[in-house]
């Protein structure tokens, strides 16, 4: 039983680095940057996530308008910070995001403080017995939630005109701007799902623990670029299942390596021994 | 002098060692570390360590200094393998993953970190000496190497590793002489530390230091002495200039680093560059 309580704590985990990480493997994909203040949106859809819930009553609400502001907030970053810069070294941008970051990190801690908020009265905290497991429904939903949305973001990139122009300008940006695609409508795009995604992560999360606190995006940030590398930078299907893989393994490996290595750096472990191994990741594209 | 600016400027002297030694690396080299803080973990590891059994301030120092040129090194052999963003990635792994094993590990203190490190056998205002001569010896290294034909040849490496390889230069071996060297400094800038407060702990040598080097060589102009120690000075001092801020320190921190990619991607050395027009940066 604890092996399959594990497991089920790893998928939960996992497709919540999923969802994280998705966002942050298609701007890499699409401007070859790292973006690191991805993590900066992650908290922002929290924070605005608990807020809204508190303010509105209804946690539905508080996950649709923290996804919204997230996602514009991600579009305004994509034209105020990285388009003009996109032609300079590729350390010019980490290090911008990183200080953007930082910024974005503290300007949290100044406008919310540094203890962190909770709901009001926390959603789906009840628990649900199943064969002898036992699951809170605000797992079972996390869960739902990450699949639901993994596959409407599948859907999207196979099924329709928007998908196929955005995946033909991550491959070849000149030849799909030939055919009528604007790149630059594309990127805003790419831009508003992601974060609007990290968004929804982060309530999810802020819902599990019952917390947001300022620097509850640094673990996630530094380990999903971890996962886009382990999945082949900008490979979506490679970061899904990259995702998956280390939530498994870090709910595994806490129980029995957790004395000699971090929890937090089991990724890190993970991550060096393949790259060893298979310099562009688990799934390289190109 | 009172003791507060002597331990401020031993601060500055430190900080200069590690930004210097990751301009080696990353400047130079052009290979970015996004983990250089490790290193000046490991070497403030060995010194506190050795310092406890009662080794003197030289060899300690000293086996700092070449313990984490080995591990450098061997770091360095990743830089092989991978490149760009990748290096970024795995350099910023073993920053976490220092941190992660050191955590856990008992006999290095675990959270706790270590403490009661014996004094270094000499007065406050010697100490500072010692720590700005090797500043000093860190820099006129830095200018000899850049000057020198590996200087040369790191240039060529971090303009396009191809076209060097074409041209029969043996990049491996520059790449992992440029870790080496860059990590054993970092190394020597931790023992220094470990001296100078006699506690340490593993979140001092974490991924927030490490960006604190970097944001120092990047503020300053990758690649340029000059501008790097003028903004290692600059940043190194900037809390206590703005003491009167200290709530919105990082704040400002972030946004400093930010702006200077953002609006001068080139540094403190851009700047110069710009008013004397020596010569094109890359």
């Amino acid at each position: 039983m604890l092996y399959i309580e594990l497991f089920i704590q790893g998928l939960i985990q996992g497709s919540t680095y999923a969802i994280i990480a998705v966002g942050l493997t298609l701007v890499y994909g699409l401007l070859r940057v790292l973006h690191v203040a991805h993590a900066g949106l992650f908290t922002l859809g929290a924070y605005l996530g608990v807020v809204l819930t508190n303010q509105t009553g209804s946690l539905a609400a508080g996950i649709f308008l923290a996804a919204i502001g997230s996602g514009v907030v991600g579009m305004a970053i994509y034209r105020l910070v990285y388009e003009p810069i996109l032609n300079r070294p590729p350390h010019v941008a980490l290090i911008a995001s990183i200080g953007l970051y930082i910024g974005m990190e503290e300007l949290f801690r100044l406008v919310f403080g540094p203890f962190g908020l909770s709901f009001a009265s926390a959603p789906l905290q009840n628990v649900v017995v199943f064969f002898d497991i036992h699951l809170r429904t605000c797992q079972i939903v996390t869960m739902i939630t990450n699949i639901l949305l993994l596959g409407i973001l599948a859907w999207i990139s196979q099924r329709t005109r928007i998908g196929i122009g955005w995946r033909a300008t991550v491959d070849d940006p000149e030849i799909s701007a030939c055919f009528g695609i604007d790149p630059v409508r594309v990127r805003y795009l790419v831009f508003f799902m992601g974060s609007a995604l990290a968004a929804v992560a982060g309530v999810l999360v802020a819902l599990l623990s019952n917390l947001v606190e300022p620097t509850m995006g640094a673990v996630p940030s530094y380990k999903s670029l971890a996962i886009i590398v382990l999945g082949g930078l900008g490979n979506v299907t490679g970061t899904l299942i990259a995702s998956l893989a280390l939530g498994i393994i870090e709910a595994f490996g806490t129980i029995y390596i957790g004395n000699f290595l971090d929890r937090d750096a089991i990724a890190f472990a993970f991550l060096i021994v393949v790259l060893m191994i298979k310099p562009t990741g688990l799934f390289a594209s190109r | 002098m009172g003791l507060y600016e002597i331990s401020l400027a031993t601060v500055v002297g430190i900080n200069i060692i590690l930004a210097v030694s990751l301009n080696l690396i990353t400047g130079y080299c052009g290979q970015i570390s996004l983990g250089h803080a490790a290193f000046y973990g490991i070497g403030a590891y060995t010194a506190a360590l050795l310092a406890k059994i009662g080794w003197p301030i030289y060899l300690t120092l000293g086996a700092g200094f070449c313990l984490a040129g080995i591990v450098g090194a061997v770091i360095g052999l990743t830089s092989l393998r991978v490149r760009e963003d990748f290096l970024a990635i795995v350099t910023m792994g073993v920053a976490f993953l220092f941190v992660g094993i050191v955590r856990q590990q008992d006999f290095l203190g675990g959270e706790m970190g270590i403490s009661g490190i014996p004094s270094p056998g000499m007065t406050k205002p010697a100490y500072l000496c010692l720590v700005l001569i090797l500043a000093l010896l860190a820099i006129l290294f830095s200018w000899y190497v850049k000057r020198s034909w590996m200087g040369y040849a790191f240039d060529a490496v971090a303009d396009d590793e191809q076209t060097a390889k074409t041209l029969g230069l043996d990049v491996k071996s520059y790449k992992i002489t440029a870790f080496a060297m860059g990590t054993a400094m970092a190394g020597l800038a931790g023992g220094l530390y470990a001296y100078y407060t006699r506690f340490i702990i593993p979140d001092a040598f974490g991924f927030i230091q490490s960006i604190t080097i970097l944001s120092m060589v990047a503020v300053g102009g990758i690649g340029s002495i000059f501008g790097v120690v003028l903004a290692t000075v600059f940043l190194s001092l900037m809390p206590e200039i703005f003491r009167f801020i200290n709530d919105y320190k990082l704040l400002l921190y972030g946004i400093l680093l930010f702006s200077v990619m953002r609006f001068a991607p080139d540094g403190l050395a851009g700047f110069y560059k710009l008013l004397y027009k020596k010569r094109n940066l890359r």
